[in-house]
C-alpha cells in the first residue's frame, strides 16, 4: 500500500535500524527526556549550545520506542547541527506542519528538503505522537537550561 | 463445510461491521479484548428504545416510563440468571468493570482498612484493579501486597498462599489476565481465601465472555464486570456482590433515585440495588446488555468455549512457526488471547502495519505496565479471538506479521 511505503520509507527504516547520533552527550547544556505514556517511548535529547554565538554545536539522543520515533529523534539531529536555537525553533515549526497537516492538502515537498520523509505520517494520526516526541523533548530542552521531563499527553 | 464453518458463516451475519474494508481489505477484528463487536439485535434494542419508548425510569407514572422500567429491570433479571446470583438485588449496574472496584474499594473495603493491613492482588492485574486500591491504601495507611508470577505468565499459588496472612483484609483478583491470557486458579484462590475469612472480589472482565461463570459456585463475594467486552454496548457493566455485603455498605454516590426519603436532617437510602444506582442510569446500555447476554446464550458457551479454544491453539502454533517471534504469556489454562513480540520490530510499527492488511490489533502495554516489566518490554501486540473470528483471519494475521519481519529485515 503506497501510504504504508511511504511512511515506513527507507530514510525512515535506515534511521530506525542504524540511529544517527545516538547516545549521551556529557557536555551537554540543554537536556530534557520524553515520554509517550500510551506506547512507553522514552527518550532523551542531549544538546550542546554554543552560548556565544547560539548555535547548535552538538546533538545527540538516546531512549527506546518504534522506529517512527527513533527514526523521527535520530533525523532531527542530522537537521540540528550547526543551526541557532531561532533556527531549531523553525525547524520544529516546519515540521509539527509537516506531520499535522492535511493529508489531502498541497505540501511544497521540494521546499521541505529533509523533513519531506515524514509527510507520510499524516496518513497515520495514530502515529504522530511517535514522529514528534523527540521533537517536543527538544524543544523542551532549547526551553530550559535544567532537566525537565515533557510527556505527548501534555501535549 | 464442517458444521462449525457453517455455523460461523451464520454467526457473522449477526455482526453488520464484520463485512466491511479497511483499506479496501476485509476487516479482520482480532482486538475483542479491548472490546467486542455488537450484533443487530444489541443494536436494534438500543434504536428501538429511542424510536419507540425513550424515558426515564422509576420515576414516571406514565406508560413510557414504564416500558423503560420494565426492560431496564429485565435486563437486570437476565443478568442475576447469567450468572446465577441469589436475587436481582446483587446485580448493581455501573458504568464499567473500572466503576465496580472503585465501588467496593470505596464503599466496603476503604472502612475497615486500619493502617498496617493489606489488600492482596497478583502481578497480572489491570490498572483498573490496582490504581482503586492504591488510593484507598494511601487514605487508609494500609499496604498493597502484590503475588508474584511464574514466567509463563501464570501465578504462583504457594507465594500467594504465603501472602495471604491476618493482615490481610481484601483479596482483588483477576480471572483472566488481559494482556497474557492466562486463567487464574480463580476457586482455589477464593477457597484460601475463604479459609481465613478474608473477602474476594474477582475481575471478571477478560472471563465473563469466554465461560461460564456462576458467583454461587465460585461463592466469591464481588465479581465485576462490563457490558462492551460481552457483545453489549459501552458505558455499562455490572457489580455482582452478595447482598449481605451490599446491604451493609454505604454508598458509594449520592443523588436521586438512590433515597428513599431527604430531608436537610435526614435522609434515608433506598433499597438494594437501587442504593448504589445514583442519577439516571444508563437505559440504552443496561436494555442492550440484557440484549447481548439473550444472544450469547443462544451462542451457547458450548459452541464459544469450543471454537475460541481451537481458534487459540491455532494462533500459538501458526505463530509460533514465525522466526524471530515470542508469544508473551504461555500458561497452560488461557483464554483466547495471543500477546507477543517480534525481534527488532516495535509493536506500534507492527500495529500500523497489520492496519493496512485489515487486521485490527491492539498494541501498547494493554493498561498492565507491571506485567511488560515483569517480561522485560515496553509493549506488546495482542491479537484477541472471538467466538465470531475464523481459522482462515488467523492465517490473514500470520501472513501479515511475516510482510512485517520481511520489510524491517
Amino acid at each position: 500500500m503506497e501510504e504504508l511505503k511511504e511512511l515506513y520509507q527507507q530514510v525512515i527504516l535506515d534511521h530506525n535500524k542504524n540511529p544517527r547520533n545516538f547516545g549521551e552527550l556529557p557536555t551537554c547544556n540543554r537536556h530534557a527526556e520524553g515520554h509517550n505514556p500510551l506506547c512507553g517511548d522514552q527518550i532523551e535529547v542531549f544538546i550542546l549550545v554554543d552560548e556565544d554565538t547560539g548555535k547548535i554545536e552538538d546533538v545527540r539522543f538516546k531512549g527506546a520506542g518504534c522506529a517512527i520515533s527513533k527514526a523521527s529523534a535520530s533525523i532531527m539531529t542530522t537537521l540540528l547541527k550547526g543551526k541557532t536555537i531561532e533556527e531549531a525553533r523553525k525547524l520544529f515549526e516546519q515540521f509539527h506542519k509537516v506531520v499535522t497537516s492535511d493529508p489531502s492538502s498541497n505540501t511544497d515537498v521540494i521546499n521541505l528538503g529533509k523533513l519531506a520523509v515524514f509527510c507520510g505520517v499524516r496518513e497515520f494520526p495514530a502515529r504522530v505522537k511517535c514522529a514528534s516526541l523527540a521533537w517536543h523533548t527538544m524543544l523542551n530542552a532549547l526551553d530550559n537550561h535544567t532537566t525537565t521531563k515533557v510527556s505527548t499527553e501534555q501535549l | 463445510m464442517s458444521n462449525i464453518d457453517e455455523r460461523l458463516l451464520e454467526i457473522r451475519q449477526d455482526f453488520p461491521v464484520l463485512n466491511r474494508l479497511v483499506y479496501g481489505k476485509p476487516l479482520v477484528y482480532l482486538d475483542n479484548a479491548a472490546t467486542t463487536q455488537k450484533p443487530k439485535c444489541v443494536i436494534s434494542a438500543i434504536s428501538d428504545y429511542y424510536l419507540n419508548y425513550n424515558s426515564n425510569i422509576h420515576r414516571g407514572v406514565h406508560r413510557l416510563s414504564q416500558e423503560a422500567t420494565d426492560e431496564y429491570e429485565k435486563s437486570r433479571k437476565i443478568i442475576k440468571e447469567f450468572i446465577n446470583a441469589n436475587n436481582t438485588n446483587e446485580i448493581i449496574f455501573t458504568r464499567g468493570t473500572t466503576e465496580g472496584i472503585n465501588l467496593v474499594a470505596h464503599s466496603f473495603v476503604r472502612p475497615r482498612l486500619s493502617k498496617g493491613d493489606e489488600i492482596l492482588i497478583t502481578y497480572m492485574e489491570h490498572h483498573s484493579n490496582i490504581v482503586p486500591w492504591q488510593i484507598v491504601c494511601e487514605e487508609t495507611g494500609a499496604k498493597l501486597v502484590v503475588a508474584p508470577i511464574n514466567d509463563a505468565g501464570e501465578l504462583i499459588f504457594e507465594e500467594f498462599e504465603k501472602l495471604l496472612t491476618e493482615r490481610v483484609k481484601f483479596v482483588s483478583v483477576v480471572y483472566v489476565s488481559n494482556s497474557l491470557g492466562t486463567i487464574n486458579p480463580i476457586e482455589e484462590i477464593i477457597k484460601k481465601a475463604h479459609s481465613k475469612g478474608i473477602p474476594v472480589l474477582i475481575d471478571a472482565a477478560q472471563s465473563i465472555q469466554h465461560m461460564k461463570i456462576d458467583v454461587r459456585r465460585l461463592d466469591c463475594d464481588f465479581l465485576a464486570f462490563s457490558g462492551h467486552k460481552i457483545y453489549g454496548p459501552t458505558g455499562i457493566g455490572v457489580l455482582y456482590g452478595k447482598d449481605e455485603h451490599l446491604d451493609k455498605m454505604r454508598p458509594y454516590q449520592g443523588g436521586g433515585d438512590m433515597i428513599k426519603s431527604v430531608s436537610f436532617v435526614r435522609t434515608i437510602y433506598n433499597d438494594l440495588p437501587y442504593k448504589f444506582e445514583a442519577g439516571t442510569p444508563n437505559i440504552e446500555g443496561a436494555i442492550g446488555l440484557g440484549k447481548a447476554i439473550e444472544y450469547v446464550n443462544q451462542i451457547g458457551f458450548d459452541f464459544i468455549i469450543e471454537h475460541e479454544n481451537q481458534l487459540l491453539e491455532y494462533a500459538q502454533e501458526k505463530l509460533s512457526e514465525i522466526d524471530g517471534l515470542k508469544i508473551i504469556g504461555t500458561a497452560s489454562r488461557k483464554a483466547s488471547v495471543v500477546s507477543f513480540v517480534l525481534e527488532n520490530v516495535h509493536p506500534h510499527d507492527v500495529g500500523t502495519m497489520l492496519d493496512v492488511d485489515g487486521v485490527a490489533v491492539r498494541t501498547g502495554h494493554h493498561c498492565t505496565e507491571p506485567i511488560m516489566r515483569r517480561f522485560g518490554v515496553p509493549a506488546t501486540t495482542r491479537a484477541s479471538f472471538a467466538f465470531y473470528n475464523t481459522k482462515q483471519e488467523i492465517d490473514i494475521l500470520a501472513n501479515s506479521i511475516q510482510k512485517v519481519i520481511k520489510m524491517f529485515s
